[in-house]
């Protein structure tokens, strides 16, 4: 509970007269629950709910931040009691039991015309039951982030197959670091590597279609993929002790330069340049192909607004997300977030990484999957992550868990 | 109060008051009890006979559930570890008993001694769990150095499904040993100086004495010593959300964590299988409680 802003409009009354033409003003209440208090997320909200207030002078905006962890606990609690008018969360099937639940509000109205053409990219995402159910901000690529300066001092150069991976990484390791750092205490970053390996060695389809419980987990393709984890794991490609750390605390392992790399998605870049690696340092690449002739597919998680069911002031609630997700404003708020915008018109900011992911976006031709978790139901999510982490440490457990997820993935149809 | 009229011009409040003050001075107390203890239970058995995600509607699925818990290797692993709990746990009363003795003399300071072994109860079980976790860890933690000290290997206590229990319930014995150690030193100064005097005359001393003289007069916070540990052992909650979050793959599991995780965490939206789990962890208590409370009754008789 951090912020009220209460006619903070007055003087920046200004540059209301571009976006705001389209709409007449709003008077009234709107309540705000954001779901992230750092710092560079609280400055992009906080910025654009002053452009909006400059907007709707007479609307009373009072704009509440919650941690982003609490929230997903919390999100169940305020949207059947006392439910703000807009709230923040995920895409894809991370909201399917809210909106199963009548917990959100149909906003498809809102993806009619050319908004839903700006931001097409992620309708699929945001679609349930042939609806949406909330716009998207921002959204993020995932790959590989490496030390630049490594690679040159080895003499390697990005890999674009499966076996060149493997072959740098075996360089890597004779050179006496690990190729990946990574920290497996809270699990999902084991479904970014699945995620991965799954995508490219069987393709985005099979992928959905297996996060969506069609496919038994005892499936060949399936222990393919393992199979490929598992070359990984045999050349100890890993950093040693993963499961005691948290994707924060594995950084230094990289920073320090006793691991090449990092699978991760673009969030890394900020606290890996604060520890002092510089863009010379610090090189994107995407994840390499592994089955011949699949196109590359990507995660690209998506965060979003939405409206709860029981919310009193939903026509300001869409006048809001109608502007969070407008061009301009998605151009300045990831400008200060240093992600991507969805709207497709919005300028993305001039940043290495973020262009580099720009572009790996623009040319996703097999898909873009949510992650592991959204895309997942919670309780294969879950089932599935401890699992990987598993798997990790004990490899040859791999029947045993790939027989139980396909216990919780039957459980899941039947129910 | 009363209506009636009555010839000597008692009311019934006043004929009955002797019987009636109790039950009305325990009135709030039963029926905050009754709220939040008793009903609750009986809402665990309910909730449990259903499959309901916390936010939809809940369908009626009788013992299914339970039926489940049976086949569930994860609910097998958090009993196993209850277990372990349990049993290790009671580790802090011979522990106290050790440090109650040894600070149970009169030297200079020796209150300060004493509040100094007394202060890792005092801090939050989150805070201990938080500077045990960073004392195990691998890469920046104080334990690897020491052990390399003793030419012993490197290890990750938190990450590894055979030692995370352990290490956590170390974590947990340092504030208990700490608590009964308070409850001894307490029921030493109740020791009868002249049974002391007497046994010594009679040429008892060491461990006779400790076994013969000394213990039987400490049963009273013996017996509350393994109460308040056995408590703490099952509420062994908060030191594994702090520590491993369960993991490392659901290694380090109790079922009250468990009974969370599947339907309160992130990912966790099976009320039905939690509550189930609930009945389970309430029955266990149960026997233990059932005897605790024979006791008692059996004393008071005795008393």
């Amino acid at each position: 509970m951090q912020s009220i802003f209460k006619g903070v409009a007055a003087g920046l009354a200004m540059t209301t007269l571009l976006a705001g033409a389209a709409s007449a003003e709003l008077g009234g209440d709107l309540r705000i629950f954001f779901d992230d208090q750092n710092p560079a997320p609280k400055a992009a909200i906080e910025g654009t709910v002053e452009r909006f207030q400059a907007m709707h002078p007479d609307m009373n905006i009072e704009l509440t931040l919650i941690d982003r962890e609490a929230n997903k606990t919390q999100i169940r609690n305020y949207l059947t009691a006392n439910a703000p008018d807009i709230n923040g969360w995920y895409a894809g099937n991370r909201m399917r039991p809210y909106v199963e639940a009548g917990l959100f509000e149909d906003v498809s109205d809102l993806w009619d015309g050319q908004l839903g053409e700006e931001l097409a990219s992620t309708r699929a995402a945001m679609t349930i039951d042939g609806k949406q159910w909330g716009v998207p901000y921002t959204y993020y690529q995932w790959g590989i982030y490496y030390r630049q300066d490594i690679y040159e001092e080895l003499g390697l150069t990005p890999a674009t197959t499966w076996e060149e991976e493997k072959a740098n990484c075996q360089v890597i390791l004779d050179s006496g670091r690990k190729c990946y750092t990574i920290g497996t205490r809270f699990l999902w970053t084991a479904g970014g590597w699945f995620d991965y390996l799954n995508l490219r060695t069987n393709g985005y389809d099979f992928h959905m279609a297996l996060t969506a419980g069609e496919i038994p987990w005892t499936d060949q393709r399936v222990r393919d993929t393992f199979a490929n984890w598992r070359e990984l794991l045999d050349m100890g490609a890993f950093i040693d002790d993963h499961t005691a750390y948290s994707w924060q605390e594995a950084q230094p392992f990289m920073v320090n330069g006793e691991a090449a790399a990092y699978l991760m998605g673009n969030f890394v870049v900020a606290p890996m340049r604060e520890a002092g690696l510089t863009d010379d340092q610090l090189g994107f690449y995407q994840f390499p192909e592994i089955t011949p002739g699949i196109p590359m597919a990507e995660d690209a998680p998506t965060d979003t607004l939405h409206i709860p069911a029981q919310a009193e002031n939903k026509e300001n609630a869409r006048a809001f997300l109608r502007y969070m997700a407008s061009a301009e404003n998605q151009g300045i708020v990831n400008e200060t977030l240093g992600q991507l915008p969805v709207n497709r018109n919005a300028t993305v900011p001039d940043d290495k990484f973020i262009q580099a992911g720009f572009e790996l976006l623009s040319n996703a031709e097999g898909g873009i999957a949510q992650f592991f978790d959204r895309d997942a139901s919670a309780e294969m999510a879950s089932a599935g992550m401890q699992g990987f982490q598993e798997f990790m440490v004990l490899p040859d457990n791999l029947d045993a868990i790939l027989d139980r997820l396909e216990q919780v993935r039957q459980r899941l149809n039947a129910e | 109060m009363t209506a009636q009229t009555d010839p000597q011009g008692t009311s019934w409040w006043r004929r009955n008051q002797m019987r009636a003050a109790p039950w009305l001075f325990l009135a709030p107390g039963i029926a905050f009890f009754a709220l939040y203890v008793i009903i609750p239970i009986f809402q665990s058995f309910q909730i449990s006979l259903y499959r309901w995600d916390g936010l939809g509607e809940a369908r009626y699925i009788g013992l299914d559930n339970y039926d489940q818990l049976l086949d569930d290797a994860a609910f097998y692993t958090s009993l196993m570890n209850n277990v372990k709990w349990l049993v290790l746990y009671l580790l802090a009363i011979p522990g106290g008993l050790f440090i109650a003795l040894f600070l149970n003399q009169q030297v200079r300071g020796i209150r300060l001694y004493k509040s100094l072994f007394f202060f890792p109860f005092v801090i939050s079980q989150v805070v201990v769990g938080l500077v045990f976790a960073w004392f195990y860890n691998p890469s920046i933690g104080l334990l690897n150095p020491v052990l390399d000290l003793f030419g012993l290997g490197p290890m990750n206590v938190l990450g590894n499904p055979s030692t995370v229990t352990y290490g956590i319930i170390a974590a947990g014995l340092w504030p208990q040993i700490a608590y009964c150690m308070i409850l001894y030193l307490t029921g030493l100064n109740a020791v009868d100086p002249d049974q002391v005097e007497a046994a010594r005359l009679d040429g008892a001393k060491g461990l006779k004495m400790l076994w013969y003289v000394i213990l039987p007069q400490l049963r009273p916070a013996t017996f509350i010593a393994v109460v308040v540990t056995v408590i703490g052992a099952l509420r062994s909650f908060d030191m594994i959300s702090v520590m491993t979050n369960g993991g490392p793959f659901g290694s380090s599991r109790v079922l009250a964590y468990y009974m969370f995780e599947v339907s309160l965490s992130e990912y966790g939206f099976r009320m039905g299988y939690g509550a189930a789990i609930a009945v389970v962890l309430f029955l266990i208590m149960l026997v233990y409680i059932a005897f605790f409370l024979w006791r008692m009754w059996r004393e008071e008789r005795e008393g």
